[in-house]
């Protein structure tokens, strides 16, 4: 690895969104496989993908169901590790971390959002939003948080008592409160309804860009992809394509 | 707009609120931790309270160490007995049982009379004077009494009863109530229980007791302390050696002075009993936490995934889930403390009955509240322990996905013959079958807790049975200060109301076989007795033996001999002659360690005869008033027992005690058995709610998937029962056998009753498990359900 550029460009969290390739980026994939083993059966999830995510920038992960792109999203927020290859985070090798180091890593860079929000039931919006946030260094305030993904009315409700699209508000709120440097969003929109989907999109993208948080979005929403800066498509563990927008679409202009 | 939500961190919200969603579930497992500890805390905080009274008492009181009686010693010999190495006090006394006519009372009570040194109080077993004052050594006349007697009959200072001295009446004018370290457990003769209404002992100035009974200059009761470090073995056969010339009757350390016996014996049975059974509480708990625990890691595995995909790391998520257990244990633990407060004061409450202490020692010790509290905290940790590890060892990435349906096996028996719902039950009961075994096993534990709870009752009815009814039929017991002459019979015979008399000789003795010794006495009865008789544990009536003893089983197992032994009977009376014996028999009875034979064979060996040491009487109880008042004036009677008496007596003590622990049985087990099954129906519902609002999708009515899950918990119930009466049958036998002692023996017996109740308490909590279960099926929101995930 280009140890010069490591050291130059570490320690500065929100850079601007334009992507230089010069830079040096987020994530840094080479030749990642994974093998799951299920019973007697070698599931190969992943088959040497070389892959990178730049800083500040939205990018969409699209695929069909089996095509690696849910076990890829895992390996970069440290929830899983890669069979062969390497992952670096910066220049912190992912793919060599110990299970401490990853919860360290989670902890103070990576939101998630998932496709079913995982809130916990038996806390208000702001207190899942507060368990992150009582455990992060530099948090936002959590209603502060919940205002940016217009919650700020809905502090004290519990998610039974949320919309699934509140709810998945919530969990954006909860994933963006410690101000990371990476949001990453496995179906965000999966179980929603297209307008309902409309406005978590809204809510990502505005953070994307009033934070400058680098996004990764995983999708088998092909009209998600306009939003992106880059789009890569997955397929059988491997990269299928790799296309750069020339313009994005503001979500008021997609087509669904 | 803010709430206290800063105050505390959100696992801590969730914690408290998810514990408050399983609440029923959570006090169901703290009541049977609090079982375990109340039972664990109550009998350690009585035993304490016990141990440290009698202690302090025998300290305070100077109880000796060593006791001994002999027919009549001179006083000459008390300093040779000083000179025995390791004797540091000797005390001499005269100790005379005579009988007592009490105001107010028609039947004659038994007086121990104890007489006290001249000078001072006694220097061993000194005598705590609770109200009135010390014996004046000047006044014949004036006594102090044992209190509990003074209670039974509420005498006032000033109150006079009469003694019955060589045939004439002596009145003992009470000044004093006190209480001795040697009278803890007021007991006479035989006797299991405090008889408090015929029994007082009676400490009085020796000059008149000696001269009444001739022994001025001499004694016939002896106490002694040692010194520390010296053998008490060495001791007693040396003092034995001394006494011999003089009538001695065998000297005896603490372990064999009757009242310590019986308090020693409390206090084993309340160690063993602070171990055993809060053991088998805390491991149902234990049980209880594992499967509740289990069961909410599985529900709850999307929020650990998203818990540890937010960074948070597994010690958090380990303690978060340690936690849970931990306040379900503690709220145990504050229940079991305040339960074991209860059962400490009502334990203590009955030993007042039971023993005479100046005042019980009453003061929780502290140690045992950390102790509670300790135990407490062990046993949640380890019903959580496997949780905790499932928590911390999920993988987030693949938590992140719906968990696999679990595997199923088609049952070995029912493919073709079972409709679909049975098969699902099967198959269910199958499918987990380490947690099924558990489910049953703790069901079962509640079926034997409340069989061995209720079956106590059982083996005491079976042993007051057989002792009332079968062993002592005579209504009335004579016995003679000195054996008398069969002449006394006849006298008996010609009282009123008498209708028939039987002749009984007891020689003391000590059986030697080998090294072995036993200090007992023999008995002689008629060969087939009417009245008192010999009966084993078949309730057969076994024959006096012509030749040789028919010995109690459990003298003979302690003297390790067996039918066509010789032992050597060593009499303590008369001649004090030293007869070799053969064994003939041995008999498995409850009571006592008695050595039998046939009367006119015990004559023959003892060279005598005709001579009787006790008469039986059959007796009219309508002229009972008249023949009492016959036998208080009758000389050389220095007891009457009344068959009556002691069934009241034996009624009043046990069972009134019995009962009361009985309920607490009962409530406990009934906490366990709910404890068991409600969380196990629970644990179902949750884990099956999903499939049953599926079926009712699907068309099923609620009393058809109702089936399903009550269904499966009837069968863990049916498989539990049988063996829960088997365990508890087991666990009864152990139990019996551990009360063994020299006094009696505890038959086994279980009725049929008693497994009935077991069962039907089961069943009936089985059933209130159900109806709630019931209810929350029927109330099965079908949308909301099937909207979940999971």
């Amino acid at each position: 690895m280009d140890a010069a550029a490591a050291s130059t460009q570490a320690g500065e969290p929100y850079a601007p969104t334009v992507a230089g390739q010069d830079e040096q980026p987020l994530f840094r994939a080479r030749g990642l496989s994974k093998i799951y083993r299920m019973g007697e059966v070698e599931v190969h999830a992943l088959r040497g993908v070389d892959f990178e995510v730049r800083r500040g920038e939205f990018l969409v992960l699209l695929g069909p169901s089996g095509s690696g792109k849910s076990t890829l999203l895992n390996i970069l927020g440290g929830l899983d590790t890669p069979t062969h290859g390497s992952v670096f985070y910066r220049d912190q090798e992912l793919s060599k971390a110990s299970e401490g180091e990853l919860t360290q890593y989670r902890r103070a860079h990576v939101g998630f959002v998932f496709q079913f929000y995982n809130l916990i039931p038996s806390l208000t919006a702001r207190e899942n939003v507060e368990l992150v946030t009582e455990i992060a260094t530099n948090p936002m305030e959590a209603a502060d948080a919940l205002r940016l993904v217009d919650m700020g009315d809905r502090l004290d409700h519990f998610p039974a008592q949320l919309s699934g699209g509140e709810q998945q508000r919530v969990a954006i709120a909860r994933a963006i409160a410690k101000q990371p440097a990476v949001l990453l969003c496995d179906e965000p929109t999966g179980a929603l309804d297209v307008s309902t989907g409309g406005i978590v999109l809204r809510a990502i993208d505005r953070i994307h860009r009033e934070l400058g948080t680098a996004v990764a979005v995983i999708t088998h929403n092909a009209v998600i992809a306009e939003m992106a800066h880059r789009v890569v498509s997955l397929s059988d563990g491997q990269v299928a394509s790799e296309v750069v927008n020339a313009s994005r679409r503001g979500v008021e202009e997609l087509e669904w | 707009m803010s709430r206290n939500s800063k105050l505390f961190s959100p696992l801590f919200l969730k914690l408290v609120r998810d514990l408050w969603g399983i609440r029923s579930q959570a006090i169901a497992i703290a009541l049977v931790i609090g079982s375990g500890i109340g039972l664990f805390f109550g009998s350690r905080a009585t035993f304490d309270s016990l141990f440290y009274t009698r202690d302090t008492y025998y300290r305070e009181y100077r109880f000796a160490d060593v006791f001994a009686s002999a027919k009549r010693a001179p006083d000459r010999l008390l300093a040779e007995i000083r000179e025995i190495p390791g004797v540091s006090v000797a005390e001499s006394r005269v100790v005379v049982d005579v009988t007592l006519d009490v105001p107010g009372m028609d039947a004659p009570a038994k007086g121990r009379l104890i007489s006290v040194p001249e000078e001072s109080r006694p220097q061993l077993n000194n005598v705590a004077v609770l109200r009135g004052r010390w014996v004046d050594s000047k006044r014949p006349d004036e006594a102090v009494v044992s209190e509990a007697f003074a209670t039974a009959h509420g005498f006032d200072l000033g109150d006079s009863v009469y003694a019955v001295i060589n045939g004439r009446r002596r009145s003992l004018v009470i000044v004093g109530v006190g209480q001795s370290p040697e009278y803890v457990y007021l007991i006479s003769g035989n006797d299991l229980f405090p008889d408090v209404k015929r029994f007082g002992v009676f400490w009085v100035a020796r000059r008149p007791l000696a001269t009444a009974f001739d022994m001025e200059g001499g004694f016939n009761d002896l106490a002694l302390a040692l010194a520390p470090g010296a053998s008490e073995q060495e001791v007693l056969t040396r003092l034995d050696e001394v006494l011999e010339p003089y009538g001695g009757f065998g000297a005896m350390g603490r372990s064999e002075q009757v009242s310590n016996w019986y308090l020693q014996n409390e206090l084993t049975q309340l160690a063993s009993m602070g171990r055993a059974v809060p053991t088998l509480f805390l491991l149902v708990a234990v049980f209880l936490l594992n499967v509740v625990l289990t069961r909410v890691i599985a529900v709850q595995r999307q929020q650990i995934a998203a818990l540890k995909a937010l960074g948070r790391t597994n010690f958090e998520i380990g303690l978060h889930y340690a936690s849970w257990a931990l306040v379900i244990g503690l709220t145990g633990c504050v229940f079991g403390v305040l339960f074991g407060v209860g059962i400490t004061r009502a334990m203590l409450e009955m030993y007042r009955t039971y023993f005479s202490f100046p005042e019980l020692h009453y003061d929780p010790a502290l140690k045992h509240l950390w102790s509670a509290v300790l135990l407490a905290i062990a046993g949640s940790l380890a019903g959580a322990f496997n949780a905790i590890r499932s928590a911390v060892r999920l993988p987030p990435a693949q938590a992140m996905r719906p968990p696999t349906p679990p595997s199923f096996k088609r049952a070995w028996i029912g493919g073709r013959w079972l409709d679909q719902p049975s098969k699902i039950i099967l198959r269910n009961v199958i499918r987990v079958p380490a947690r099924t075994s558990l489910s049953v096993l703790g069901i079962a534990m509640a079926v034997a807790v409340m069989l061995v709870g209720t079956g106590m009752m059982d083996s005491i009815d079976e042993l007051a049975d057989v002792q009332f009814d079968l062993v002592q039929r005579q209504d009335v017991m004579v016995t003679f200060a000195e054996p008398v002459s069969s002449a006394a019979l006849f006298e008996l015979q010609r009282m009123p109301g008498v209708e028939s008399v039987e002749a009984m000789r007891s020689v003391p003795v000590v059986l030697r076989a080998g090294p072995r010794s036993k200090q007992t006495a023999l008995l002689g009865l008629p060969q087939n007795p009417r009245l008192m008789r010999a009966v084993d544990t078949s309730r057969e009536a076994q024959p006096m033996p012509t030749h040789g003893l028919m010995l109690s089983k459990a003298l003979a197992s302690q003297l390790g001999v067996k039918p066509g032994d010789t032992l050597v009977a060593e009499v303590r009376e008369g001649r004090r002659p030293h007869l070799t014996m053969t064994v003939a028999s041995t008999i498995d009875d409850y009571m006592g360690t008695s050595a039998y034979l046939e009367i006119e064979a015990l004559h023959r060996v003892m060279q005598e005869a005709g001579t009787l040491s006790a008469a039986l009487l059959e007796v009219d109880t309508l002229a009972g008033e008249k023949l009492y008042r016959e036998l208080k004036d009758a000389p050389r009677v220095a007891g009457v027992a009344l068959r009556q008496a002691s069934i009241d007596n034996f009624n009043t003590f046990l069972k009134d005690n019995m009962s009361g622990m009985m309920g607490i049985n009962l409530l406990f087990a009934g906490i366990i058995a709910f404890g068991v099954v409600y969380n196990t129906a629970r644990i179902s519902l949750s884990e099956r709610a999903r499939d049953l609002a599926s079926l009712r999708v699907l068309g099923f009515r609620k009393g058809e998937i109702s089936y399903i899950l009550l269904g499966e918990q009837a069968v863990l119930v049916l498989i539990a029962l049988p063996l829960g009466l088997l365990i508890g049958r087991w666990m009864m036998a152990a139990l019996v056998a551990s009360m063994t002692s020299e006094l009696y023996r505890v038959p086994f017996v279980l009725h049929g009753d008693t497994h009935v109740i077991a069962t039907v308490t089961v069943v009936v909590a089985a059933a209130v498990s159900a109806i709630v279960v019931r209810r929350r099926l029927d109330g099965l929101d079908l949308v909301e359900v099937l909207k979940s995930r999971e």
